[in-house]
């Protein structure tokens, strides 16, 4: 958990969210949520789907009212400013392109709402357009364009009017795989050239992990830690956060990553009896598929090649699993069921695909 | 298989056409043949009658009062119940379509119960000097009356289809209320709203039940169009009720004709 700082001077921050709870009727969507996104930073905002990072984030565009707690956005109350004097940039998932307009008028939007004159709106999105690689389709409509250029659109509307922080809601969940690790890297590379203060939600640990210095893990309307990449990955707060960012086996009520799992050819007292699945070997190292006995439990351990030698596995036959003795592991209390793969596409977990095995 | 469902294509169209000949084109057609029976001379005459002009311009009259105000309520109601929620939303919702559900000429009678001279506002209004009833405020409310729900269905369906994420990104890109309605929902609404005009003209232009009943049908002071056609076909005069039909018939085609060619323009500059 974040901890509240009420000592430091709150105008070094970039955003900061105070004990902020917003419920829906009967529904909490976020409780006691505190936060600091430094100044000129990029932080993600990462959790399953009803996590409340959406409403956080929409909370802090002022387009959701908490229902109690403070948002200061560069050291300024925002309560009671709507959001149109907020002058923050929003991103939507679905790019929310004004669809009779063209690219630049698209962009041009926020700052004739200003009512800047015409060279000076020509300028700046003539210069947009460039940042984000939409030379030549400033005349285009948004139906003409691919998901990416929409969003790369969407993005350069949103940074037109200068605003003081970004906020991207699932920028990239519309788009495919491939667009969307492109998209990634080049809005990290974006972010290093305009350094704006950036807030996206994903429920994607990679694309967190990928280009956010600090990275907001979230559950059911809390937030349960907040750090960067590696802190989450070696010190979780708790199995959910362990089970979310990173991958995990279930060993004997215990999570334990696949790098730390030991195999064993014999059993030891706090050993898991496995069959072993599959053997996949991957140049300097190797995975290894297995199904607990009896329950047939999936689990996998990361091997290197000399360790997968020395055991000599065969798929079919059967050995014993257990956390290495200096592995990190977390109690299992089935925080994490159900979150993983409805949620998280991208996080890599073997699936057993061989032949009905005998009951 | 594929000779089954030939079969039932053509013969669905067949129906289709027949139908639409039978019902619509014929009489219109013949009606049209009959105008020019004693030639083109004898249809001008008619349709320069004092009356007839007469009428064409209360008709003209009750369309440019009624197609604005239920424009802006259409647009209005759309949005309310669209956009907002409150407890007793279905009741503006079933409110809007009531012309559709009751009887014209049910209309002209419950507006003479309220402002005609034995009505509940007659008496106060007449002692103001304003007529209401057989004169053109009647009509006009009339007209408002029935031709009032167009605008607002047309327009609530569009409304619901484009979501409200524009309009949001909108204000977060520092809009006002009236700025995104402007700039973001009137855009994205238009077709709706152009369709719902066109169909308020076309049947503010055709209203018969309820201004007969409110109007008292003078001629020359208190008939529209339609009363007009009427007027003429019973007194034995067809040439004269069918030219001044293919005058609100022209009208009609008009406004139509307008709308497609304002839309084909813009889609080729897209």
């Amino acid at each position: 958990m974040t901890e509240t700082t009420d000592e430091l001077p709150i105008e070094s921050h970039g955003i900061e969210v105070r004990d902020v709870n917003k419920d829906f009727g009967d529904f909490q969507a976020l409780r006691d949520v505190n936060l600091i996104v430094p100044d000129g930073s990029m932080t993600a905002l990462l959790g399953p789907s009803g996590s409340g990072k959406s409403t956080l984030l929409r909370t802090i565009a002022g387009l959701e009212v908490p229902t109690s707690g403070q948002v200061f956005i560069g050291g300024e109350d925002q309560a009671r400013k709507p959001v149109r004097t907020r002058n923050v940039g929003f991103v939507f998932q679905h790019y929310a392109a004004f669809k009779h307009m063209t690219v630049f008028d698209n962009i041009a939007f926020g700052l004739k709402v200003r009512k800047k004159n015409r060279s000076e709106i020509e300028e700046r999105v003539n210069e947009l357009i460039d940042l984000v690689q939409l030379t030549g389709l400033a005349k285009r409509y948004p139906s003409q364009l691919s998901g990416g250029q929409r969003q790369r659109m969407a993005l350069a509307r949103a940074l037109a009017v200068e605003p003081s922080v970004l906020l991207l809601d699932e920028p990239f969940g519309a788009l495919d795989a491939k667009v969307r690790k492109d998209l990634r890297t080049w809005l990290r590379r974006l972010h290093d050239e305009v350094h704006v203060t950036t807030i996206f939600v994903t429920h994607d640990q990679e694309e967190a992990m990928d280009i956010a210095e600090q990275i907001v893990v979230m559950n059911g309307g809390r937030i349960e830690q907040t750090g960067s990449a590696t802190d989450l990955y070696d010190q979780p707060a708790n199995e959910f956060v362990m089970g979310f960012v990173g991958e995990v086996n279930s060993l004997g009520g215990r999570l334990v990553r696949p790098h730390d799992t030991e195999i064993l050819p014999v059993r030891s007292p706090d050993s898991v009896e496995v069959e072993i699945d599959r053997v996949v070997r991957l140049g300097f190292s190797g995975r290894v598929e297995m199904l607990t006995v009896p329950d047939k439990q999936e689990v996998w351990a990361q091997l290197t090649r000399s360790e997968l030698e020395t055991l000599n596995l065969e798929s079919g036959s059967t050995a014993y699993v257990r956390p290495r003795p200096d592995a990190l592991t977390r109690k299992d209390t089935g925080a994490l069921d159900g979150t993983f793969r409805e949620v998280s596409p991208d996080i890599h977990r073997p699936t057993y695909a061989g032949p009905e095995l005998p009951v | 298989m594929t000779g089954n469902g030939r079969l039932s294509r053509y013969g669905l169209r067949f129906v289709a056409l027949s139908y639409l000949s039978a019902l619509l084109l014929l009489p219109i057609g013949v009606a049209l043949v009959k105008t020019f029976d004693q030639g083109v001379g004898e249809v001008i005459t008619q349709i320069t009658k004092p009356d007839a002009i007469h009428a064409l311009k209360m008709s003209l009259l009750t369309v440019i009062i009624a197609v604005p105000l239920n424009t802006v309520f259409g647009i209005a109601a759309a949005h309310v119940v669209v956009r907002t929620d409150f407890r007793f939303k279905w009741a503006i919702n079933a409110l809007i379509d009531m012309p559709f559900a009751v009887s014209p000429v049910v209309i002209g009678l419950a507006l003479i119960l309220v402002y005609g001279t034995g009505g509940w506002f007659g008496a106060d209004l007449a002692a103001m000097g304003i007529q209401v009833i057989f004169s053109t405020p009647g009509i006009v409310m009339a007209v408002i009356f029935v031709s009032l729900p167009f605008v607002a269905r047309e327009v609530i369906p569009v409304m619901q289809e484009i979501g409200t994420d524009q309009e949001t990104a909108a204000e977060t890109l520092g809009a006002g209320p009236w700025q995104t309605f402007r700039r973001i929902t009137l855009p994205a609404i238009r077709w709706g709203v152009t369709y719902g005009i066109v169909l308020t003209t076309a049947r503010a232009l055709g209203e018969f039940g309820a201004v007969t009943v409110v109007s008292g049908n003078i001629s020359g002071e208190t008939q529209t169009l339609p009363l007009y056609v009427s007027q003429q076909f019973e007194t034995f005069n067809s040439v004269g009720a069918y030219s001044a039909s293919l005058v609100l018939a022209i009208l009609a085609l008009g406004t139509l004709l307008s709308m497609n060619l304002l839309r084909r323009r813009e889609e080729t500059n897209d």
